[in-house]
């Protein structure tokens, strides 16, 4: 925004002929930089217009419609601020479905680094025998749809009585994810070998080389792996569907879609819920997004 | 410290090359022992087989009395420095120096101190907070020997270390490593494709070729004693001429003959290599080094038998020297040998070495005087040292009457040729 307050006007008109050529440079330049930023505006504003039109929603009294004939995109009136309130406490044990969802969060994150971090340097680094069959055996398995291992996945559980506790939805991730293995193997793939020579010689073993250099090494992509995984069960609904059937265990997700399958959907309280809701993700995202787009950018593209 | 014994060492790899072929040699304690060759020749693989990286397909190597074939490369108290450094980019450079001896579960007061010590030696002090990436290339360079030095290991084994580093700079750490294997007088094993390097560095220079053991000696034997057309070929800047001539014995004294020159051979010459006189009459392969020619002008009144007038092509002033190009009306020897010295210089020797082929005129350089005045084009009659002309068998390309004689004393002779 800076270039726009060197009031280009100004600028434009020339004094003197020598510098014609750089004020038009100049000029070039501003109204380049104008448009640019026009059209981000513009493309922020379309994503941000549902989130305001949430908002709008969100701080009507009770039973005041929502879905006007025209969409009111901007609150005009700023009166139930308490109905944040009441999401968090009254409406449903709100902080409670935040703390289990935490919980199957954060030890799904930690199942997916040490598990894909160990086989995706397994792949990338170790001189072993079949290793080439495995990783593409893995990468089919990437084909299976979710949808298709479902109704299996629950009878095995059930089985093993892990019906109704989050075991089923934070062991698989300690069993390894295919896709970020693929991705954690591409990015370990080109840190140079030298270093593992190296470090052999300085008398690292195998998992010292893991542990000391490569993982270190690999944070961008660990970066990756675990934002997506947060995101992903974060937002999960199916899986906690699926398998929760205790009201004190639930999750956020499961806990916003019980409040719609009312008859009555309160939906000023909804849309509160909803905004709640984001705020982990965009918080994670924030503070993670320089390390994430560079992650993304150095995964997969070489190797 | 310790004398490092290769007996019979071979690496067959997974695609069955044969990178090392029976290579014995043996590193004399506390010496500088320099492996030089074309790319290809296996001298990395020698490398990183001492070092443990790679398996011996067959054969032993020993470190001091202990055979290490199967110790893994951390327990061969042995420290390696990479042609790339192999710096570990996310550790600080004193970390790095003291990972090695962190895993050794050294004290650290201990650490601290030979960590330090070696950033005196390497002037390193102020860096020792610093990551790679922040340091220049030299720097780096100076990290990776540090890194090796903390260790105080019984060898150090260096592969192409110099390589990375600009031409000024590489001159300065050369000094820098000799003087660091002089002062700590480790057992040092040094690969590289610079010749000037070997012989600047090394105690003795071991010439590979194809996996194969060429020559070991230190560098005056190399230089003054090559035991085949390759090594002639290879040790020298700029390269010896070689041509194809014939050894005559006539009234008054033996010649050689070649491209329509004659040039008298000293009865010193024949003595030295008794095996020429059974080249009589049958084709050799003459060696002349550009420095052991002379603008005749500057040597008034040598013997005629040891001039022949040539035509300068091209004249390079070096300022203490001056490089004399000139064409003869002979083929280029082509033999397998020259055909790898050209392509280890580059694909546009290889394709010079043709055309000279196709047109049968070899191109020859003389190093003269910087007094001459032969100018392009201008008639010039070169004077030639013959008590230093070379001879080898174009059959085999070993040097004629010295190819055994040259045989190292201290390190294994050659292999089977």
């Amino acid at each position: 925004m800076k270039t726009l307050e060197e009031k280009p006007t100004e600028e434009a008109t020339p004094r003197e002929p020598a510098r014609r050529g750089v004020t038009r440079y100049r000029a070039r330049r501003v109204s380049y930089k104008v448009a640019m930023y026009a059209i981000l505006f513009g493309l922020t504003a379309i994503i941000l217009l549902p989130v305001s039109w949430a908002l709008t929603a969100a701080l009507k009294p009770d039973l005041e419609p929502v879905f006007t004939p025209t969409p009111e995109w901007f609150p005009t009136e700023f009166r139930e601020w308490g109905n944040f309130r009441r999401v968090l406490t009254d409406v449903m044990p709100f902080l409670r479905y935040m703390v289990n969802t935490m919980i199957i969060v954060i030890a799904s994150i930690l199942g997916v680094l040490i598990s894909c971090s160990l086989v995706g340097f397994a792949f990338a680094r170790l001189r072993f025998r079949g290793s080439k069959v495995l990783f593409y055996v893995l990468i089919v398995t990437m084909l299976i749809p979710w949808q298709a291992l479902m109704v299996p996945q629950f009878l095995l559980f059930v089985e093993l009585g892990w019906y109704g506790t989050y075991l089923p939805l934070i062991v698989p991730s300690f069993t390894g994810v295919a896709f970020f293995i693929f991705l954690i193997r591409q990015y370990m793939r080109t840190i140079p070998r030298d270093l593992d020579d190296a470090a052999r010689v300085d008398g690292l073993n195998t998992w010292q080389i893991f542990w000391r250099i490569i993982l270190p090494l690999s944070t961008p992509v660990l970066t990756v792996c675990a934002v997506f995984t947060f995101l992903w069960r974060w937002n999960d609904l199916l899986g906690p569907l699926i398998y929760l059937d205790d009201d004190s265990k639930f999750t956020v997700a499961l806990g916003l879609a019980n409040l719609v399958t009312r008859a009555d959907t309160p939906w000023n309280l909804t849309m509160a819920a909803n905004l709640v809701t984001v705020i982990p993700t965009v918080l994670v995202y924030f503070f993670v997004q320089k390390k994430l787009i560079g992650g993304i950018a150095s995964v997969g593209l070489k190797g | 410290m310790a004398e490092i014994t290769l007996r019979g060492v071979t690496k067959v790899f997974a695609d069955r090359t044969e990178a090392v072929h029976e290579l014995d040699l043996d590193v004399p304690d506390g010496k500088l022992i320099v492996l030089v060759g074309p790319s290809g020749c296996g001298k990395t693989t020698v490398l990183r087989m001492i070092a443990g990286l790679e398996d011996l397909t067959d054969g032993t190597i020993a470190i001091g009395d202990r055979v290490v074939n199967e110790v893994p490369p951390g327990d061969r108290d042995i420290a390696m420095v990479f042609q790339n450094y192999a710096l570990y980019p996310h550790m600080t450079v004193y970390q790095n120096m003291a990972l090695s001896l962190k895993i050794r579960k050294l004290k650290k007061e201990e650490i601290h101190r030979r960590v330090r010590d070696a950033a005196d030696v390497l002037h390193l002090q102020e860096f020792l907070q610093k990551r790679p990436r922040e340091l220049s290339g030299g720097q780096r360079q100076r990290v990776a020997m540090g890194r090796a030095i903390v260790r105080e290991p019984q060898a150090f084994l260096m592969d192409e270390p110099l390589s990375n580093l600009d031409a000024k700079l590489r001159v300065q750490m050369r000094s820098e490593i000799l003087r660091i294997q002089k002062d700590l007088k480790v057992t040092t094993v040094y690969v590289t494709h610079d010749q000037t390097e070997a012989m600047t560095l090394g105690d003795l220079v071991v010439v590979l070729r194809k996996g194969q053991l060429q020559q070991v000696g230190s560098s005056e034997e190399l230089y003054e004693r090559p035991a085949n057309l390759f090594v002639g070929g290879f040790i020298g800047s700029p390269a010896m001429n070689l041509v194809e001539a014939t050894v005559t014995r006539e009234e008054g004294g033996t010649s050689v003959r070649f491209a329509g020159h004659r040039l008298r051979v000293p009865s010193e010459v024949l003595d030295a290599r008794s095996e020429l006189a059974a080249f009589d009459g049958r084709p050799v392969i003459l060696g002349i080094r550009p420095e052991d020619m002379e603008d005749g002008a500057l040597v008034p009144g040598s013997d005629p038998g040891s001039r022949f007038p040539v035509s300068v092509a091209l004249r390079e002033g070096m300022g203490s020297d001056v490089f004399l190009h000139f064409q003869i009306d002979a083929p280029p020897v082509m033999t397998e040998d020259t055909r790898e010295l050209a392509s280890d210089v580059g694909d546009k020797a290889v394709q010079e070495l043709q055309e000279q082929a196709s047109e049968r005129r070899a191109t020859f350089i003389a190093r003269v005087g910087p007094e001459s005045r032969a100018s392009l084009g201008s008639p010039v009659e070169l004077h030639v040292d013959a008590r230093k002309l070379y001879f080898f068998d174009p059959a085999s390309g070993r040097s004629i009457g010295e190819g055994r004689d040259a045989a190292p004393v201290h390190a294994a002779g050659a292999l089977a040729d």
